[in-house]
């Protein structure tokens, strides 16, 4: 079969090579149309129940992502001098330009409520028409510092940063709606440092979130896979010394890339920062492909055959193993469907279409290069010794030794396995040389956190919020939740009615506290609402009908674990003491929280199925169930020990990690489809013992798996590199998982052939010797 | 400056700028805005009801109910005195808003609550903050006076079958929520049929659509329905009046703070 495609392509090299280039450039037209998306609700699927929890709450509230400014002098005075505070002005009335802003909120246009006998004085707390003298400072100050809505929000306790929040609401119209936003936002900064350079300005919020996703996609697109570039150039030189065969290499890993990337245009589906890994990926399996054909190649070009029938033997050879070894790769890499995380979909096909692609033309547009190339001979006269026999003699050598070492090194690993904690801090996706990061870790350390949890307390009927009795426990939760040490802000409305009620007695301190009657409430609340500014209104905390209020309850740094308790523990103590009301609880935090879990589970399915599939496949490859079910052991085991390795020296398991199982699967397997079918062809063809059928295997397949598993090591290890955790933890993760992979297919897997054969060895060789044994279908 | 001597010269201006194109857009908007205020000067007081219908995106409905109280209040420097008085949410009922309204300077303002049993003077400089939690500001909701905007005439253009001045305003007021508007004036009888507003970074906001009107006193055009939809929340606002009457002799002692009180 093999030989009869061999020749074909061969014969048609040039109209391959025709058709290759037009469909190429064909799918490569696509490659127009690929965009980044900018939102990190792309992390989430339609019917993610967290998701939908969230938006309806941001349905019946206000809809809106956010760029938070943080300005701190740099001398350490506060923030209360008239530099800063004109500062902060300035920023405020220049923030109402940014695109889709809906909302502005800082210490300058805070509307500040006071008594003057009957007059209730409605103003912004430091706006720009205040002369700033050193009384009315200190006023600002005072008012700022004791302000529950302000400090921790707005304002840090001591008064060293403070922050303009910007709220917008972006239409979901256009693609780069947030773009324009954070670079507007950028903009703004530099004009304000340029304005007042005694300041330091950081900027974080859910729209820098968003960009930061943007920008971490399109660094590594620029870096990574240019460093990709160089690694595979380096090895291929090394591995294949022919500038022919390198060059033709690259044009068909370039060819599977621009086509995997050009179909994804067409799709439609937009990158992020999972999916740009996607071309890094495609290059490393594509490498491995060429590997394969051209060593073939080279090797019987080398030692005098003329460049076609080298290269028709190359093909009849490989033809089967790269198109089996691609099959289980893609399987491996479509389990990613079974993800929760619509990203890692994406990556899963884009990187299934790159492998397909690669599979094609490095049996096409590849053979038709090198033919239609000079390549230069180098007479060899025979292999040089082979350095795996020291390998195999050591292996056979120590079989109890290996057997139980293996073991036992398998079963310790494990062990750490459950250390093993998932966490998915969103800002901790992002490295320190990320500004993102930094801006935001200073946020958090300095005034406020970004995790939240957001409470929609519902009170009944229309107008009900009022109800006293409502009241009471809305401010009874918001001082309990104030209380916890993981607690830094809670806003609510309650405050604002207590100062209302003070307000409205004079401003006697001792009114400040909830009005008692529900008319006289729901009064206050006409009231002020009758004296607020366009843009500073009630809607982001009460709902239309009056019937629901907004609770945000900010939260420290907390990882996974922490940010489910923390909402059990909230939500236990509404259920107990909330009086009856309903709750909704949603936030992006509990969004990230609970994708973990749900994503481990069902990665779990779908890596069973691609498990069964690629055994399915093995048996039928190796003619053998009994050598499928051998297969199993090193195709499962070195996952469940780098998961446990992982376990020891990280123990943090992010979203993406869930994934490494799944897809390394598919590859690891190639290694033991070509060792299995090298020593069965041993055993089979020519008869050999057990001990010389592994030194056989070594001797042909001992070198080429070598090289592969460093190309691919090398390849996943250059997306360590990137500035996004979840690819760098998916890189490291699964250059680890191949390298274990080739120590079990090295040490192991031998030392159980030999153990496991012994014992069956006589019925297993009455019934192989009868069947028609075309061992060279795996090569 | 007296109003017959103002809409004496508005008229002068807009008969000879009939055939005249040196006039500049600006003088033709301002020509336009005083010759609708010229047409509305002299109905004295009036009373109305009103029906509020506020509804967001997911079609939740939630109703407000108040009568309100205008007089006339001559002067290039202030609007009119109005007395509003919310029957409707119930938790409100009674609760009355007394207003004058000033051109370039923050309104007066006191509202009466009755769970308190005291008059409050609101002191603010906001009127563009949203009117019961409607989509309509303050600043939407109070008297037409010449001198609250400048004026530039855009175009003519027919709109729903009736050839409109198409004129754009800028608010004079520091504190407005808006860069500017753009007006669909009806030619013949000079009643604003629809207005878009631009929010303060000159993005489309709001569309106000005027229907029904009808005529009192064979003079005072007034629309029944009013229709503001918020581009950018996606919520709308529903004004239904009702029950329009002029010259029912109200004098300043129906708008004063002791009338507050009195007012349910």
């Amino acid at each position: 079969m093999s030989a009869i495609l061999a020749n074909y392509i061969i014969r048609f090299r040039w109209l391959l090579l025709v058709i290759g280039i037009v469909s190429i450039g064909l799918a490569g037209l696509g490659a127009t149309k690929l965009g980044f998306t900018t939102d990190y609700r792309v992390f989430f699927d339609k019917g993610n129940e967290q998701l939908e929890a969230y938006e309806s709450l941001q349905n019946t509230y206000e809809k809106s992502d956010n760029v938070l400014f943080v300005i701190k002098p740099k001398n350490d005075q506060d923030v209360f001098t008239e530099d800063t505070l004109r500062a902060i002005q300035w920023l405020t009335t220049e923030a109402w330009q940014t695109p889709f802003s809906t909302r502005v909120d800082s210490i300058s246009n805070y509307q500040h409520t006071r008594a003057e006998e009957d007059d209730l004085i409605v103003a912004d707390l430091a706006g720009d028409e205040l002369a700033l003298t050193p009384s009315s400072i200190e006023y600002i100050k005072s008012v700022s510092l004791d302000e529950p809505l302000l400090v921790h929000r707005l304002v840090s306790p001591t008064g060293h940063v403070a922050a303009v929040n910007v709220t917008v609401k972006l239409p979901g119209k256009a693609l780069d709606e947030n773009s324009k936003v954070a670079q507007f936002s950028a903009n703004l900064k530099q004009e304000l440092q340029q304005k007042y350079p005694h300041l330091e300005v950081y900027m974080t919020g859910f729209v820098m979130l968003n960009q930061a996703f943007q920008d971490a996609s399109q660094k590594d697109m620029g870096t990574i896979v240019p460093l990709m570039f160089l690694v595979v150039l380096v090895t291929l030189g090394i591995l294949l010394r022919s500038i022919t065969a390198t060059f033709a290499t690259l044009v068909m890993i370039l060819a599977s890339i621009i086509t995997a990337m050009g179909l994804t245009g067409w799709l439609g589906i937009k990158l992020t920062p999972p999916s740009s890994s996607a071309p890094t990926i495609i290059l490393t399996m594509a490498v491995a492909d060429a590997v394969h054909v051209l060593v073939t190649f080279l090797q019987h070009y080398h030692r005098g055959m003329n460049k076609f029938d080298a290269m028709q033997e190359s093909l009849r050879i490989n033809l089967q193993p790269i198109f089996l070894t691609s099959v289980t790769t893609v399987i491996g890499f479509l389990t990613m469907n079974f993800s929760e995380v619509p990203p890692f979909h994406d990556l899963g096909n884009i990187v299934a279409i790159g492998v397909t692609a690669a599979f094609i033309f490095s049996v096409t547009l590849l053979p038709a290069l090198i033919l239609a190339l000079p390549v230069k001979q180098k007479l060899i006269v025979a292999d040089k010794s082979n350095s795996m026999d020291a390998i195999a003699n050591f292996v056979i050598g120590n079989r109890k030794k290996l057997l139980w070492g293996m073991t036992i090194f398998a079963i310790v690993s494990v062990a750490f396995l459950p250390r093993n904690e998932l966490n998915d801090e969103w800002v901790q996706y992002f490295d320190e040389s990320v500004d993102f990061r930094n801006d935001t870790d200073f946020v958090l350390e300095n005034l406020t956190g970004l995790y939240t949890l957001e409470f929609s307390i519902k009170a009944g009927e229309e107008g009900s919020v009022s109800d006293p009795k409502f009241l009471k426990t809305v401010e009874d939760f918001t001082q309990m939740a104030e209380a916890l040490p993981e607690v830094i802000h809670v806003n609510t409305f309650t405050d604002t009615m207590s100062r209302l009620n003070k307000n409205m007695h004079s401003d006697d301190a001792s009114f400040y506290r909830l009005p008692q009657e529900r008319e006289l409430a729901a009064q206050y609340l006409l009231l002020y609402e009758m004296s607020l500014p366009y843009g500073l209104d009630l809607n982001n905390q009460i709902n239309v009908k009056k019937s629901a209020t907004r609770v945000i309850v900010t939260a420290k740094n907390l990882s996974t674990k922490e940010t489910i308790a923390l909402e059990n523990k909230l939500g236990a103590w509404l259920v107990i003491n909330g009086q009856g009301f309903e709750f909704d609880v949603a936030s992006p935090s509990l969004m990230f929280a609970h994708i973990g879990e749900r994503n481990i589970v069902s990665m779990l399915g779908g890596t069973a199925i691609a498990l069964v599939l690629i055994s399915l496949l093995l048996t039928v490859a190796l003619r053998s169930k009994r050598m499928g079910l051998v297969s199993l052991v090193p195709n499962l085991v070195p996952a469940f020990v780098a998961f446990g390795i992982w376990g020891i020296f990280v123990a943090q398991v992010g979203m993406s990690l869930a994934m490494v199982a799944g897809m390394t699967l598919g590859i690891v397997v190639d290694d033991t489809v070509h060792f299995l079918s090298k020593y069965l062809r041993a055993r089979e063809e020519k008869g050999l013992s057990v001990e010389a059928a592994i030194r056989y295997a070594f001797a042909n397949v001992g070198r080429a798996l070598v090289t592969t598993t460093l190309v691919l090591v090398a390849g996943f290890s250059v997306m360590s590199f990137s500035t996004f955790s979840l690819n760098s933890d998916m890189g490291v993760m699964t250059a680890l998982t191949i390298s274990i992979a080739l120590i079990i297919d090295f040490l192991l897997l031998p030392a159980l052939l030999m153990t496991y054969e012994k014992e069956k060895q006589d019925e297993q060789v009455s019934t192989r010797i009868n069947r028609d044994s075309d061992a060279s279908l795996v090569g | 400056m007296n109003k017959f001597l103002l809409a004496s010269i508005a008229t002068a201006t807009l008969v000879l700028s009939a055939n005249i194109d040196a006039q500049t857009a600006q003088e033709k908007g301002l020509a336009i805005a005083k010759e609708a205020d010229r047409r509305d000067l002299g109905w004295q007081d009036s009373t109305a009801d009103m029906l509020m219908v506020l509804s967001n995106k997911q079609g939740e409905t939630s109703e407000r109910k108040i009568r309100i109280k205008s007089k006339e209040v001559a002067g290039e420097d202030n609007g009119d005195k109005s007395l509003t008085i919310f029957d409707s949410p119930k938790d409100v009922k009674g609760t009355a808003f007394l207003s004058y309204s000033r051109i370039i300077t923050p309104d007066d303002q006191w509202l009466y609550l009755p769970a308190l049993k005291r008059v409050k003077r609101i002191s603010s400089s906001n009127k563009s903050g949203p009117f019961m939690g409607s989509e309509f500001a303050f600043e939407d909701l109070s008297s037409f006076e010449v001198g609250k905007y400048s004026y530039k005439y855009l175009r003519d253009e027919e709109f729903n079958g009736e050839s409109t001045f198409v004129i754009e305003y800028y608010p004079n007021y520091k504190h407005s929520g808006y860069k500017r508007l753009i007006s669909w004036i009806d030619q013949k009888e000079y009643r604003v049929l629809k207005t878009e507003f631009y929010d303060r970074k000159n993005q489309l906001l709001k569309t106000l659509e005027y229907q029904d009107y009808q005529q009192y006193l064979d003079q005072y055009w007034r629309s029944h329905k009013m229709l503001m939809v918020n581009h950018q929340s996606e919520k709308t606002t529903d004004l239904i009046w009702s029950n329009y009457q002029f010259k029912v002799g109200l004098d300043d002692s129906s708008f004063n703070r002791n009338s507050l009180k009195r007012s349910r």
